[in-house]
């Protein structure tokens, strides 16, 4: 066992989340310690799909949007951060992102989402449109003759998320933080305003504390006195064998990374806690991508893999601190890439300045599952 | 460098690679071929670029990926050589379209 020690801030989860909000408290300043668990963790940062994805997100909770919003304009410095401090370049790339539709029915359903979207009291304006089949031909040259359109924002790109994951270790590492593997948390305890962590790789003392376990939050949370609804959900992703560059933007579903490899995902699935992949739905996955593109039919598939979302009964983030145990604060998303920009730039500094400006996040606090169901 | 045992069968066949005809025997695979040719690369890789020879010719390594009668990424090694086929080297990525 490992004696204890002691730090501003302890961050429980070495995923994207919590990575990259130690990244950013070491960046104004804090002395950080990551536990993390060990690699048996159910990493959605492994395997997730790595879009910088605005359009669609937000209906039903405006300020969301602008939270996504805020991250995408942020991607490019922070991208540019990374490399210059590690020397990695995680390939972020901004060129709009389209959502394509298989059918006019799916393009109204598509048209209608966003129109609401936009028309939230409150909502961030930004550029978006549908876009008719020739357009999307111009910018898509490869689409099937079942694309009838799509949905495209200017503002939606991706990244090379393994290698974000990557830079985030290395860039924390350089900056001071202490990263604790194989230190799977047991308990916590918050005594004379010093949390006291008990973890399968011993004990470490914090002044504050970040929750930043994506699914194991839920378990965390009641240790400090936070409620953290979350639930897995799963998506299977598809990956061809490496091809030479021919997409020219990403689709909500179909993305050609910066090595060639083509992605193929978006299903959503409750499973509970079971990250197998099935081949019905990698079918249903491969046949929309297919159909969107034929050419696609020619590659080798040479992955498949399932990954577990973090959710919530909304599908928002949460960002609160705890009423009882001050200091502690809980980060939870299902979009750790998206929102990567902002939990190194935006939220560090305000953990590390030990509050969380309720005029901001009060609205991401779990109290609003608290409200009784409508008799 | 490699040299074929005394009792390899006799039969020939030609194929070419990158146009070029290369003598094969009845029953080796294309990337037996290629290396009994002595040809020291039948690719590079698709990110960066370095040349690459078949390895263990077994079809589990995925060294050995050319283009085979114009099919980008084949494994040479699980593909029986026959009359007339054409071969290329596979330079970086596959193409989309073959």
């Amino acid at each position: 066992m490992s004696t204890a020690r002691d730090f501003d801030v302890a961050v429980i989860g070495g995923g994207l989340v919590g990575s990259a909000i130690a990244w950013g408290l070491a960046k104004v300043g804090q002395r950080v310690a990551v536990l993390d668990e060990g690699d048996i963790a159910f990493r959605a940062s492994r395997g997730n799909f790595a879009l910088v994805w605005v359009q669609s997100k937000g209906l039903g909770m405006p300020e969301y949007a602008g939270w996504t919003v805020r991250s995408s304009e942020a991607w490019g410095g922070f991208a540019d951060a990374l490399q210059t401090q590690t020397g990695i370049d995680v390939s972020h790339q901004r060129p709009g992102g389209f959502h394509l539709a298989l059918s006019e029915r799916e393009l109204e359903q598509r048209e209608q989402v966003l129109k609401r979207l936009h028309n939230q009291p409150a909502m961030q304006r930004y550029d978006w449109e549908i876009m008719d089949r020739e357009r999307v031909r111009q910018a898509l040259p490869q689409i099937g003759p079942e694309v009838v359109g799509a949905s495209y924002c200017p503002l939606d790109g991706h990244v090379n998320s393994l290698r974000l994951f990557r830079a985030l270790h290395t860039g924390m590492q350089q900056l001071g933080v202490t990263y604790l593997p194989n230190h799977a948390v047991d308990g916590i305890e918050h005594r004379n305003g010093e949390f006291i962590i008990r973890s399968a790789g011993g004990e470490v003392r914090s002044a504050k504390l970040v929750l930043a376990a994506g699914n194991g939050n839920a378990r965390l949370g009641p240790m400090v006195g936070l409620d953290v609804p979350v639930r897995p959900q799963r998506g299977q992703i598809v990956v061809t064998e490496k091809a030479a560059p021919f997409l020219n933007y990403p689709v909500v579903t179909v993305r050609q990374t910066d090595e060639g490899g083509v992605m193929l995902g978006d299903s959503l699935e409750e499973a509970g806690f079971d990250p197998t992949v099935g081949t019905g739905v990698i079918s249903m996955i491969a046949d929309r991508a297919v159909r969107m593109f034929p050419q696609l039919a020619r590659l080798n598939v040479v992955r498949s893999w399932a990954a577990l979302r973090v959710m919530t009964k909304d599908g928002f983030p949460i960002y609160d601190h705890s009423a009882t145990c001050p200091g502690a604060f809980v980060a939870t998303c299902h979009s750790g890439v998206t929102l990567a920009a902002n939990h190194a730039l935006a939220l560090a500094p305000l953990i590390a300045a030990g509050r969380l400006p309720s005029e901001q996040f009060e609205v991401f606090s779990a109290r609003r599952f608290h409200v009784p169901a409508a008799a | 460098m490699f040299q074929r045992l005394p009792d390899a069968g006799d039969t020939t066949l030609s194929i070419t690679v990158d146009g070029k005809p290369v003598t094969a025997r009845a029953g080796d695979s294309v990337a037996a071929t290629l290396l009994a040719a002595g040809i020291d690369h039948c690719r590079t890789t698709p990110v960066s670029g370095a040349p690459r020879a078949p390895y263990c010719m077994m079809g589990v390594c995925f060294e050995c990926l050319m283009v085979i009668d114009g099919v980008g990424n084949r494994q040479g090694c699980l593909v029986p050589v026959r009359d007339g086929m054409a071969v290329e080297i596979q330079h970086g990525k596959r193409e989309l379209a073959r």
